[in-house]
C-alpha cells in the first residue's frame, strides 16, 4: 500500500517538472542567463511556501500521517563540501540542463540520449564514493 | 480544463512541488532525487569498491518507487497532458541560441543538438552529455544533495548548508553558460 503512495507522489512531481518546463533545458539555459522569472518564481514560490509549512510542523509538532513525530535532521555543519560540491553540481546542471529529479523525467518522456547523462551521473556518484576520503569536506 | 495541456505557470508549479515537500514529510520521508543515484550504485554492486555504498539499500526502496513515479509522470506530462511541448523563449535568448547551433530552439522541449536520437553518432554532443552528468552526480553526493534535496527541501527548512549549496550551484551554472559555453558552442 506504502508503495503506491510513493509512486503516487513520484507520479505527481513528474508530470509537475515537465509540465513547468524545469525539466527543459532551455528553461535552465534562460534561468542562468537571467532572462526570465519562470524558474526563480517555481523555485522561489516552491520555497516561501515550504518555509511557511516547515514552520507551522514544527511549531505546533504536528505528527505524521502515521502518527509519528515530523523529524528533520539538520544537514552537518560545514562549508567546503557544500560550495564545491554545489559549484560542480552546477557545472553539470548548465550542461546537461538537468538535475537528478528532471532526468528521469525526461527518461519518461522517451529523450533517449538522456540515458548517457543519467549512467554518467550515477558514474559520477561512484566516483565520488571512491575519492571521497581525499577531498575536503 | 484546457490549461492543463499549455506550460503550467510558476505561481502553479511551485506551490505544487511544496505539496510534494510536505506530502513526503507527512508520510515520514525527506525529498531527494539524488540520493537515488547512490542507491543504484550500490544495486551495481558498488559497496565491493567503497564503504560508501554499503549501506541497507532496502531503507531506500521507497525513493526508487518515488522515482519510478517521476519516470511515469514524465511520460504521462509528455504523451497524454500536452499538445505542444515546445518551450518559448525570448526572442534575444532565442536568436543567441540559434547562432550558436541549436537550431531547435523555440520548436522543441529539449535542443536536438544534443537530445536527438543523431546525438549517438557525434562524440562532441555525446561527451558533453557523459561530462554534464558525470558533474551532477559527483557535485550531488559530494554537496550532499541536488536541486530538491538543498534548493527546495533544505531551504524551506532554513538550513545553513543548503544555502551555501544552491550558491554553489549557481556559481558552477553561471561559470558555465558565461565562461565555458562561448568556449565549446
Amino acid at each position: 500500500m506504502r508503495s503506491i503512495i510513493y509512486l503516487g507522489i513520484g507520479i505527481f512531481f513528474g508530470i509537475i517538472l515537465f509540465k513547468s518546463e524545469a525539466a527543459s533545458w532551455f528553461r535552465i539555459y534562460e534561468m542562468f542567463h537571467f532572462a526570465s522569472f519562470h524558474m526563480y518564481g517555481i523555485i522561489g514560490s516552491a520555497v516561501g511556501l515550504g518555509i511557511i509549512v516547515i514552520q507551522l510542523i514544527k511549531r505546533h509538532r504536528i505528527k505524521s500521517f502515521y502518527g509519528e513525530p515530523v523529524l528533520i535532521t539538520p544537514k552537518d555543519k560545514s562549508f567546503s563540501r557544500y560550495i564545491f560540491g554545489g559549484i560542480i553540481f552546477g557545472l553539470g546542471w548548465a550542461l546537461a540542463g538537468a538535475c537528478p529529479g528532471p532526468m528521469f523525467v525526461l527518461l519518461g518522456a522517451g529523450y533517449l540520449p538522456i540515458i548517457v547523462v543519467l549512467s554518467a551521473s550515477i558514474l559520477g556518484t561512484f566516483l565520488y564514493g571512491v575519492v571521497k576520503d581525499k577531498l575536503p569536506h | 480544463m484546457n490549461w492543463i495541456y499549455d506550460p503550467w505557470p510558476w505561481y502553479v508549479s511551485g506551490p505544487l512541488i511544496t505539496v510534494v515537500l510536505f506530502l513526503l514529510l507527512m508520510i515520514g520521508k525527506r525529498f531527494g532525487m539524488s540520493s537515488n543515484l547512490r542507491t543504484m550504485c550500490t544495486l551495481c554492486g558498488a559497496g565491493k569498491t567503497s564503504d560508501f555504498f554499503r549501506f541497507d539499500w532496502k531503507a531506500q526502496r521507497w525513493n526508487l518507487m518515488v522515482v519510478l513515479g517521476v519516470i511515469i509522470g514524465g511520460f504521462i506530462a509528455s504523451n497524454f497532458l500536452s499538445k505542444d511541448t515546445s518551450v518559448v523563449l525570448d526572442t534575444t535568448l532565442l536568436s543567441d541560441l540559434q547562432s550558436k547551433g541549436f537550431q531547435s530552439t523555440g520548436n522543441t522541449y529539449m535542443p536536438d543538438m544534443l537530445f536527438s536520437n543523431d546525438v549517438f553518432s557525434d562524440p562532441k554532443g555525446l561527451v558533453l552529455l557523459v561530462l554534464g552528468g558525470l558533474l551532477v552526480g559527483f557535485g550531488a553526493r559530494y554537496a550532499g544533495g541536488c536541486t530538491s534535496g538543498h534548493a527546495i527541501s533544505g531551504l524551506s527548512d532554513l538550513q545553513w548548508p543548503s544555502l551555501v549549496a544552491t550558491i554553489g550551484f549557481f556559481i558552477g551554472g553561471l561559470v558555465m553558460i558565461h565562461l565555458i559555453f562561448p568556449l565549446i558552442f
